[in-house]
C-alpha cells in the first residue's frame, strides 16, 4: 500500500517497527503534494521540502544507533494557519496578519514537536475561522477533494481537504460553531472538538475565547484518539484549560460494540430543514448502533432553536474585542500612507481585514454598546446557560447523543457567499455543542446520490471524549465508509 | 452665591511586584525599550493572561488595609479602546465585580478627622508608553502589563487639603504595608480627581470635571485650587459646567479641556472569557489579614528573608517603627538593601542624635540617601567621598549629584588618565617595582598607594589595583 493512503496509526506501526525510514515519508508526501495540491488547495504555507528531508535524514541517522521512537515522531501533520508555528508564517487566511511569522508555538503544537512530528504545512482556512466553506479566505478557497466544484466546508476546510486528499496524515483544526465538525463531514473524514479547557488555546489565534477548541481531523477514529492523547492535558499558560485527568484515549477500543450505553436522539435535530438524504443516512447510522448494543431515546433539547442567535451574539462580542489587536502598529499588515492615528486604524483595518470578518467586528461591536448589552450579549449568555443545561438534563438519563452534522453534504463554490445568513444556517447542529462545551465527533456515515459524504455527529458528557471515541470506533468497525477514498480529477 | 465643593479621588497605584500582571516579565524601569516583553505583554495572537497571584494577594491586603470587603468571586473584564501603547486593543481591568469594595480611610485636615469613603478597588494592568520623536511616534511596551490597583472614593472630599490629606494617608497605607512605592513623580502613584461644585446646602451633585496629569502634592493642591476658582467664577456669571475630562498644564497653572463627554469613549466592558471568575477563599483572606499588622518582630523576620540581611542589621532597623519605614522606602527605590543598611546605621544613625533629631523628621529623604548611594553603586564616587559629604549633604538640601558636581569628586575611572597615572608611579618607585616582580606582592599596596595619593583620592581604587596588577605581571 502506498505510504500516504496510511491512517495515523498504520504510519505509526510502520515506521516503529523502522519498516519505513522518515526520509521516505516525507519523499512520498510531498510527492502527493506535487500531484494534488494544485487541485485541492489546502494549504496557505508548505513547509520547506529541502529542510524537512535534511530533518528526516538527521532523524534516521539519530534512529539507526539508538531506535527509540516516539508516537508522533516523523508523522506529516498538518497545522490550520491560526494556530502559531514559531518560525512558521501564520496568517489566519487574512491579510491583516502578512507577513507576520510568531516567535512562539502554540502548546499544542509544542507538543507534537516534542515528539518530533514533521510540521508539513499550515492550512487552508476562513479567515479568523469565520465561515463554513474556506470561501472567506483571503488565499482563495480550497477545493472539495470528492468533488473539486464542492466546498470542503470550513472553517478548518483547508485541514480536512488535506486529510481526505492524503496531502498529510493528519491535521489539527479548531472549532468555534462547527469548524472541525462540518468541514470533516464535508470530506468525508474524522474530526473530534474536544471538551472546552480539553485542549490548550494558548498559541491559538482567539475567534471567539469562550468557545474556541483546538481538535484532530483525521482519517479515522483510532487516529482521533492517538492525536488526543498528544493534545489533551492541562497547560497553565491558558487560564480556561482544564485540570482533567488525561486517560490513554485508545483504551476503550478494546470494547467493539456499544453495550450498555444508552444514545440520545434529540428530535430538534431531525426537523425542518434537514437534506432527506442526510436523514436517511444518519437514521441507518442509528439502526447500526441499536444493532451494535446500544439502547435508542428520543429526547428533546427545547432551546436549540435559539443556538444559532445566542452563537453569533456571543462569538461575534468576543470576535470584536479579539481582533482589535490587529490594528496596523505591531505587526502584520499596515496601509500605506495615513495623514493621521485614527486615519492609519481605518484604513488599515478596511484593506486588512475581509468583508465577513468586518460583518461579525460590527454585529459585536454594536452586541456589546452600552445601551444595547443587556439586550444582546446579556441575554445570550443566558440563553447560553439554558442550551447548556438542556444538555446537562439530558445526559443525565442517556450518555450519548446521535444527530446530523450538517443540514445538506457539501454547497457547491459560491453558492452560498452572498448569503452570509445562509452560510450561518449550515452551522446549526454544531453550534449547540460549542455553546455547552461538550465533546463531539463527526465521522462519515454515508453519500449523497453525487457521491458526495454525509456526516454523523455524536455529543457526549463533558470529558467524556473516551465514551465518544468508544461508540464512533464500534461504528466506524460495523461499516465500510472510512474505506472509500476521494479520486481527484 | 455661595458653592460647597465636592470631590472624589481614583488612584492609581502601581503594585511592586516581581513580575508583570498577566504574565512572567520583569517590572523593572529605566530599561532599553520592549526588553522586558514576550508574546502575553505584546499582545501577540494567540498569547493568553495569567492571573499574577502576588498582586491579587496586594490587592486584597490593600483592600483589607483600607477596611473593605474583598470579594470571593471577582471577574476580569476587558475596556475596549485602541491606542497604540495599548497592545491588545483592550485593557484588562475589573468592571461589575471588583476585588475590594465599601471601604474607608481616615484623614486629619484642620484639626479634624474625617472617614472618606472608599467605593472600590480594582486590580488592572498599565498600558505601555507612546513615545514621540520627529521621525515619527514609537511604542515601548516595557510598562504595560505592570499591576495597578485603582481606589475609587465616594465624593466624599470638600477642599484642596482634604484631598491631599486622603493622598498622605493613602499614600503611607501603601507604602507600610509594602504594596506600592509611593512615587508619585515617577508615576507609581497617580490621582485623578473629578471635582464638581453645588449651591451650599443642597443635597444633589453638580455636573463634574475629571482632572488628569496631576504627578505631585503640589499640583494636586494647585490644580484643585484652580479649578475651584474656574468654576466658582463660570456659576456665578451664570454660565453651566460641562461634563468633561482637563489637563492640569504645568506651565500655565491651569487647566484646559481634554475631551468633552461627548467625545467619551464606550468602552464596551465584557468579561473577559481567557480570564475564568477570580475565586478568593476565606482563609486566604484572613492569612493576609495578619500580614497587614506586622509585627515587629515578624518584620524582623522578613528582613532577613526578603532583603537577606544579618540578624544584627534586621535588629538594628526594626528597632522602630519608623526607621524600618524609612530603610524600606529607601530599599523600594532602589534594590541594594545591604548598602543602604551599612550607611543608615553608620552614618544616618550617627548624625540624627548629632543634630537632636529623628529619623522621622530626618533632614534626608529616602530619595536624597538613594541618591547618594546610587553614586556609589555605579562607581561615580567611592563610598569614602560618601561619607565624607554625607554630613553636607545632611545640612543642607542639595542633592547628592549637585554636592559631587560642584566639588568636583567624581572618581576617576577613565582607563587612560589611570594608565599615566600609573606610569607616573612605576617611574618614581623603580625599587618597589622590582621588589614586587621579584616576588613580594605586598609591595603592591604601596603603589596603589602611591596612585591614589597622586590622584587626590579620586582615583578608582579597584581599578587602579587591577590595572597595576596587569601592568606588572611578567
Amino acid at each position: 500500500m502506498s505510504l500516504v493512503k496510511c491512517t495515523l496509526k498504520e504510519l505509526q506501526d510502520r515506521f516503529t517497527r523502522g519498516d519505513v525510514s522518515a526520509v521516505e515519508i516525507v519523499r512520498s508526501y510531498f510527492l502527493r503534494i506535487s500531484v494534488v495540491e494544485s487541485k485541492v488547495k489546502a494549504y496557505i504555507t508548505l513547509n520547506d521540502k529541502e529542510s524537512m528531508l535534511s530533518q528526516a535524514e538527521a532523524l534516521d541517522h539519530a534512529l539507526s544507533a539508538w531506535r527509540k521512537t516516539e508516537p508522533m515522531m516523523a508523522m506529516p501533520i498538518a497545522v490550520k494557519d491560526n494556530i502559531c508555528t514559531e518560525g512558521l508564517p501564520t496568517t489566519c487566511g487574512s491579510r491583516i496578519l502578512g507577513g507576520f511569522v510568531p516567535p512562539y508555538s502554540a502548546t499544542a503544537v509544542a507538543a507534537l514537536r516534542l515528539q518530533q512530528y514533521f510540521l508539513i504545512g499550515k492550512t487552508n482556512l476562513d479567515e479568523f475561522g469565520m465561515g463554513s466553506s474556506t470561501e472567506y479566505s483571503a488565499f482563495g478557497a480550497s477545493r472539495n477533494p470528492w468533488n473539486l466544484s464542492h466546498v470542503p466546508g470550513g472553517s478548518s476546510g483547508g485541514s480536512a481537504a488535506a486529510v481526505a486528499a492524503d496531502e498529510c496524515v493528519a491535521a489539527l483544526g479548531t472549532d468555534t460553531g462547527g469548524s472541525i465538525r462540518q468541514p470533516a463531514a464535508c470530506c468525508g473524514v474524522v474530526g473530534l472538538k474536544p471538551t472546552y479547557g480539553r485542549v490548550s488555546r494558548y498559541g491559538l489565534i482567539a475567534f471567539a475565547s469562550s468557545l474556541d477548541q483546538i481538535g484532530p481531523i483525521t482519517k479515522d477514529v483510532m487516529d482521533a484518539a492517538l492525536m488526543l492523547n498528544v493534545l489533551a492535558g492541562h497547560d497553565a499558560r491558558d487560564s480556561t484549560s482544564a485540570d482533567a485527568s488525561v486517560p490513554d484515549f485508545t483504551r476503550v477500543f478494546k470494547k467493539k460494540d456499544v453495550k450498555k450505553l444508552k444514545i440520545g436522539v434529540p428530535l430538534e435535530f431531525f426537523a425542518e430543514g434537514l437534506d432527506e438524504e442526510v436523514y436517511d443516512a444518519v437514521g441507518e447510522a442509528l439502526a447500526v448502533l441499536e444493532d451494535l448494543g446500544g439502547t435508542m431515546e428520543e429526547v428533546s433539547l427545547p432551546h436549540t432553536g435559539a443556538a444559532v442567535a445566542t452563537y453569533y451574539i456571543v462569538a461575534t462580542a468576543e470576535a470584536s474585542s479579539n481582533l482589535a489587536r490587529y490594528d496596523g502598529v505591531k505587526y502584520g499588515f499596515r496601509t500605506k500612507e495615513s495623514p493621521g492615528l485614527p486615519e492609519m486604524y481605518r484604513a488599515t483595518r478596511q484593506e486588512g481585514f475581509g468583508p465577513e470578518v468586518k460583518r461579525r467586528i460590527m454585529l459585536g461591536t454594536y452586541a456589546l454598546s452600552s445601551g444595547y448589552y443587556d439586550a444582546y450579549y446579556a441575554k445570550a449568555q443566558a440563553v447560553r446557560t439554558l442550551i447548556r443545561e438542556d444538555f446537562d438534563r439530558v445526559f443525565r438519563d442517556v450518555d450519548l447523543l446521535v444527530t446530523p452534522v450538517m443540514p445538506t453534504p457539501a454547497f457547491q463554490l459560491g453558492e452560498k457567499i452572498e448569503d452570509p445568513l445562509q452560510m450561518y444556517l449550515s452551522d446549526l447542529y454544531t453550534i449547540s455543542a460549542s455553546l455547552a462545551g461538550i465533546p463531539a465527533i463527526s465521522l462519515p456515515c454515508g453519500f449523497s446520490r453525487k457521491g458526495l459524504p454525509i456526516g454523523m455527529q455524536i455529543l457526549g458528557r463533558p470529558f467524556e471524549e473516551d465514551v465518544v471515541l468508544r461508540a464512533a470506533r464500534a461504528y466506524e468497525l460495523a461499516t465500510d465508509w472510512r474505506k472509500k477514498r476521494p479520486r481527484i480529477r | 452665591m455661595t458653592f460647597e465643593t465636592v470631590i472624589g479621588l481614583e488612584v492609581h497605584a502601581q503594585l511592586r511586584t516581581q513580575s508583570k500582571m498577566f504574565c512572567g516579565c520583569a517590572t523593572e524601569f529605566g530599561l532599553p525599550a520592549n526588553t522586558r516583553t514576550c508574546p502575553v505583554c505584546l499582545g501577540l495572537p494567540g498569547a493568553l493572561p495569567v492571573v499574577n497571584k502576588r498582586a491579587v494577594e496586594m490587592a486584597i491586603r490593600t483592600g483589607l488595609a483600607l477596611n473593605c470587603t474583598v470579594r470571593t468571586t471577582n471577574q476580569f473584564a476587558r475596556k475596549n479602546y485602541f491606542y497604540p501603547d495599548l497592545p491588545k486593543g483592550y485593557q484588562i481591568s475589573q468592571y461589575d465585580r471588583p476585588i475590594c469594595e465599601h471601604g474607608w480611610l481616615e484623614l486629619q485636615a484642620n484639626g479634624t478627622s474625617k472617614k472618606v469613603r472608599i467605593r472600590r478597588a480594582h486590580l488592572e494592568e498599565d498600558a505601555g508608553k507612546n513615545i514621540h520623536a520627529d521621525a515619527g511616534s514609537l511604542v515601548d511596551l516595557n510598562r504595560a502589563g505592570t499591576p495597578l490597583i485603582e481606589i475609587v472614593t465616594e465624593p466624599d472630599m470638600r477642599s484642596a487639603d482634604e484631598v491631599v490629606s486622603y493622598l498622605k494617608s493613602l499614600r503611607d497605607v501603601l507604602m507600610y504595608i509594602g504594596v506600592c512605592d509611593g512615587n508619585m513623580e515617577q508615576g507609581s502613584l497617580r490621582c485623578e480627581p473629578n471635582l464638581s461644585l453645588r449651591p451650599a446646602g443642597s443635597g444633589e451633585l453638580g455636573t463634574k470635571v475629571e482632572l488628569k496629569n496631576i504627578n505631585s502634592f503640589k499640583f494636586v493642591k494647585d490644580a484643585i485650587e484652580y479649578e475651584i476658582k474656574r468654576q466658582t467664577k463660570v456659576l456665578s456669571e451664570g454660565g453651566t459646567i460641562c461634563q468633561e475630562t482637563r489637563l492640569w498644564d504645568i506651565e500655565r497653572n491651569q487647566t484646559a479641556v481634554m475631551r468633552s463627554k461627548e467625545e467619551a469613549h464606550d468602552y464596551r466592558y465584557f468579561p473577559d472569557p481567557d480570564l475564568v471568575p477570580l475565586v478568593i477563599s476565606e482563609e486566604w483572606i484572613e492569612e493576609l489579614r495578619a500580614t497587614i499588622q506586622e509585627l515587629p518582630k515578624d518584620r524582623h523576620r522578613r528582613f532577613l528573608q526578603d532583603y537577606g540581611l544579618p540578624d544584627y542589621d534586621a535588629c538594628v532597623l526594626t528597632s522602630s517603627r519608623a526607621l524600618a519605614d524609612y530603610f524600606e522606602a529607601c530599599v523600594a527605590l532602589f534594590a541594594e538593601p545591604k548598602l543602604i543598611s551599612n550607611f543608615v546605621m553608620s552614618e544616618l544613625l550617627r548624625e540624627l542624635p548629632q543634630a537632636g533629631t529623628t529619623v522621622e523628621s530626618s533632614p534626608v529623604s529616602p530619595e536624597r540617601l538613594v541618591g547618594l548611594l546610587q553614586l556609589v553603586h555605579d562607581g561615580t564616587i567611592s563610598l569614602k567621598v560618601a561619607k565624607e559629604i554625607f554630613p553636607e549633604l545632611f545640612a543642607g538640601d542639595k542633592s547628592a549629584a549637585q554636592l559631587v558636581e560642584e566639588k568636583g569628586l567624581r572618581q576617576l575611572s577613565d582607563e587612560g588618565e589611570l594608565q599615566s597615572l600609573i606610569d607616573a608611579v612605576i617611574d618614581q618607585h623603580p625599587a618597589q617595582v622590582a621588589q614586587y616582580r621579584g616576588g613580594k606582592e605586598t609591595v603592591l599596596g604601596f603603589l596603589v598607594g602611591q596612585a591614589m595619593k597622586r590622584s587626590g583620592g579620586k582615583a578608582n581604587p579597584q581599578k587602579v589595583n587591577a590595572l597595576f596588577k596587569t601592568r606588572l605581571s611578567p
